[in-house]
């Protein structure tokens, strides 16, 4: 009999390019062979400059897809970027994917998009695969089994070149999320409840998996939500084996297999969940129930708690550096200690991102919004994180719900997320946001930002101040 | 890369914990194409205040920045080790790091040191009270040392990264060697595996 594995230490084994049948280094690293490589345009140009200077090649530009997401506009978008500086670099993403033969879905395109919204949604990223890019939250596609993390530019270099990663060995670690969610809680808030949890550095050192009563219960894009912030933990990949309604998901995609393929496919997939006896590092388990509606209310992702909360007070923190950091978070967000969450103003909402702009978060957003209006003064930016979602939010008139509201409806892109694009924060505003960080200036500079799920930011937007849909009238 | 054996001298005392990727190298920086520059961007929006610790000319020509914990977290961004480097400095050190940020550094020659938060914290006290402190930090044997108060310790790198480190290797050629062993690896990919194209 084998040795009992877990979900991720199948991915890995299956990927690991061996040396004469050797599978490790003396210090445990291994080559792991790359099955999708997704590039967008700011982390790759220095990439493609480092293959030029050594005249090497893209190993297999067919496992490899770019699109236009951080830099891009989500107004007029049949107009060239009007930053030359970023204008510029989305120009040499489309000659270095057409010099290297690379697809690239550009602005305006219906496949473009955010590139963890894209890959998954034309059946690019399947279960057991190993996926990279150049953006930390590549942890998204394991919601379907993949093992995906985040690379820097050496790194893209690295795989455009050979199509491999040399890898350390990782820790193993199993969130587990029994019962079930409290009524009005969503996957953001199952994520924002383990950051509670972890801090920003729970997870460091591990590939963690999600299970449970909890994650089994979630649909494809609220799986994504989750595995897409387990970065913010700490984690170096976050995974969640792969079932029916990733399989429901899948079938009939783009780039999913069809036909005998795909039921060969399943059957391996199947065979991809952690083996019951298999044995975990690290294991955190947690109850559904303390998975109620969450908000940040500092600068950094674990700075988090309940909405039915007050802000809380630095010196209730055990360490002087978390009492320290807690200090120069509220100094930061303008807030004071014990001011009830609720009271808490917003100038901006913006309901988008890799982590939640999705066909299904746009739903949950507009059937709070329907009937309402954006209270006075609120900005909001409703951005889909692809041109098929957008369509399909189109299709069923969502865009018309959050305009009759009074939300401001966009063409897709990364957005308010990040600050490198037109949509900024001003300084000392504030955002509710369904994004996934609230560091200093992450949406603009002197920008304070408070990450909540599509349904609370939608109604943070009618209220004006932080509230949940059953605050409202 | 470059080799690096040993990095020695001053260090800057960035006494906050979780100084993520973004606090760095701010977003605007990312909009270059070229792999310099970036020294303009470290810290920007800190060092705007000018009683901000780097701003302070006593902690000028450091080459360590001693930090709190959770350092180089957050977003992916190379640049962020660019930066810290162009800025002039070869090593950090921090009772953790953020996962992409310390596999970055060692793509590019920075040192990150972790060591046990009592020893950092001991460090930062000494370099706030004397900026001339001297730091050593010894790739070839792996110690970290601060002879003004007794310090003394090892810390961990892999075998692979050290010898990358000693020698200056680039890895993509250490992989090329292996083109034989991919090309047998791709033989034995299920059918069902998508392509882009």
């Amino acid at each position: 009999m084998s040795t009992p594995r877990t979900l991720s230490q199948k991915v890995w084994d299956n990927h690991v390019v061996k040396e004469q049948g050797v599978t490790a280094n003396d210090d445990g690293s291994a080559l792991l062979y790359i099955d999708l490589h997704l590039v967008h345009e700011v982390t790759s140009p220095q990439a493609f400059e480092g293959l030029r200077i050594s005249g090497r090649g893209v190993r297999r530009p067919d496992l490899t897809v770019a699109t236009e997401d951080h830099n891009v506009p989500t107004e007029n978008q049949d107009q060239p970027i009007a930053d030359p500086i970023g204008r510029k670099q989305v120009e040499v993403l489309r000659q270095n994917t057409a010099e290297f033969g690379i697809t690239n879905y550009p602005m305006g395109h219906r496949n473009q998009g955010i590139v963890h919204v894209i890959g998954p949604e034309l059946g690019l990223t399947l279960p057991g695969m190993t996926v990279v890019c150049g953006d930390s939250h590549t942890s998204t596609h394991g919601a379907f089994g993949a093992l995906a993390f985040g690379i820097g530019t050496s790194e893209v270099e690295h795989v455009l070149a050979t199509q491999t990663l040399p890898q350390p060995p990782q820790e193993t670690m199993a969130i587990t999320i029994n019962g079930e969610l409290p009524v009005g809680s969503t996957a953001k808030d199952v994520v924002l409840a383990v950051l509670g949890r972890t801090g920003t550095s729970g997870g460091i050192g591990a590939i963690a998996e999600y299970r449970g009563s909890v994650i089994e219960s979630l649909s494809m894009e609220g799986r994504m939500t989750v595995c897409n912030m387990s970065i913010e933990w700490g984690a170096k990949a976050g995974l969640i084996a792969p079932d029916d309604i990733t399989f429901a998901y899948l079938e009939g995609r783009k780039h999913a297999p069809s036909g005998a393929a795909w039921e060969q496919a399943v059957e391996a997939w199947r065979a991809l969940a952690t083996d019951a006896d298999a044995t975990f590092d690290r294991e955190i388990v947690m109850d559904g129930s303390e998975c109620v509606p969450h908000i940040t209310w500092g600068t950094n992702p674990g700075q988090v708690g309940p909405i039915a909360s007050s802000v809380p007070d630095p010196d209730s923190f055990d360490s002087p550096q978390e009492r320290d950091a807690a200090a120069r978070a509220l100094e930061y967000m303008g807030l004071t200690a014990g001011q009830a969450i609720r009271d808490i103003s917003i100038d901006t909402v913006f309901i988008g991102s890799c982590t939640n702009s999705r066909i299904e978060d746009l739903r949950a957003a507009a059937a709070v919004a329907e009937g309402r209006s954006v209270a006075s003064g609120v900005r909001t930016l409703v951005v889909p994180g692809s041109g098929l979602v957008a369509e399909q939010a189109e299709a069923e008139g969502l865009d018309k719900i959050f305009t009759d509201a009074g939300f401001d409806w966009r063409e897709p892109g990364c957005s308010m997320c990040l600050a490198m694009n037109p949509d900024k924060l001003a300084p000392g505003e504030r955002s509710a946001s369904t994004s996934n960080r609230n560091f200093e200036g992450r949406q603009g500079r002197g920008g304070r930002t408070h990450l909540v799920s599509p349904q609370v930011a939608a109604a943070t937007a009618i209220a004006g101040h932080v509230a949940t849909p059953g605050d409202l009238a | 890369m470059k080799p690096v054996r040993i990095v020695q001298g001053r260090g800057v005392p960035l006494d906050r914990s979780d100084v993520d990727t973004d606090q760095i190298i701010p977003s605007d920086w990312l909009k270059q194409v070229e792999r310099t520059g970036f020294e303009k961007g470290l810290f920007s929006e800190w060092r705007d205040d000018p009683d901000f610790i780097m701003n302070k000319e006593e902690h000028a020509g450091a080459k360590v920045i001693v930090a709190g914990p959770n350092f180089g977290t957050g977003s992916s961004r190379e640049h962020a080790v660019w930066a810290i480097m162009q800025g002039g400095f070869e090593a950090v050190i921090s009772p953790r790091f953020g996962p992409i940020f310390a596999n970055n550094s060692t793509k590019n020659g920075l040192v990150c040191v972790q060591v046990e938060a009592d020893i950092s914290q001991a460090i930062m006290a000494a370099v706030i009270a004397n900026p001339e402190t001297e730091i050593v930090v010894d790739v070839e044997r792996l110690r970290l040392e601060v002879p003004s108060i007794d310090i003394d310790v090892r810390f961990a790198m892999s075998a692979a990264v050290q010898h990358r480190f000693l020698e200056g290797l680039d890895d993509i050629g250490l992989t090329m060697q292996r083109a034989d062993d991919i090309s047998a690896f791709e033989t034995t990919r299920p059918d069902y595996m998508p392509a882009s194209s």
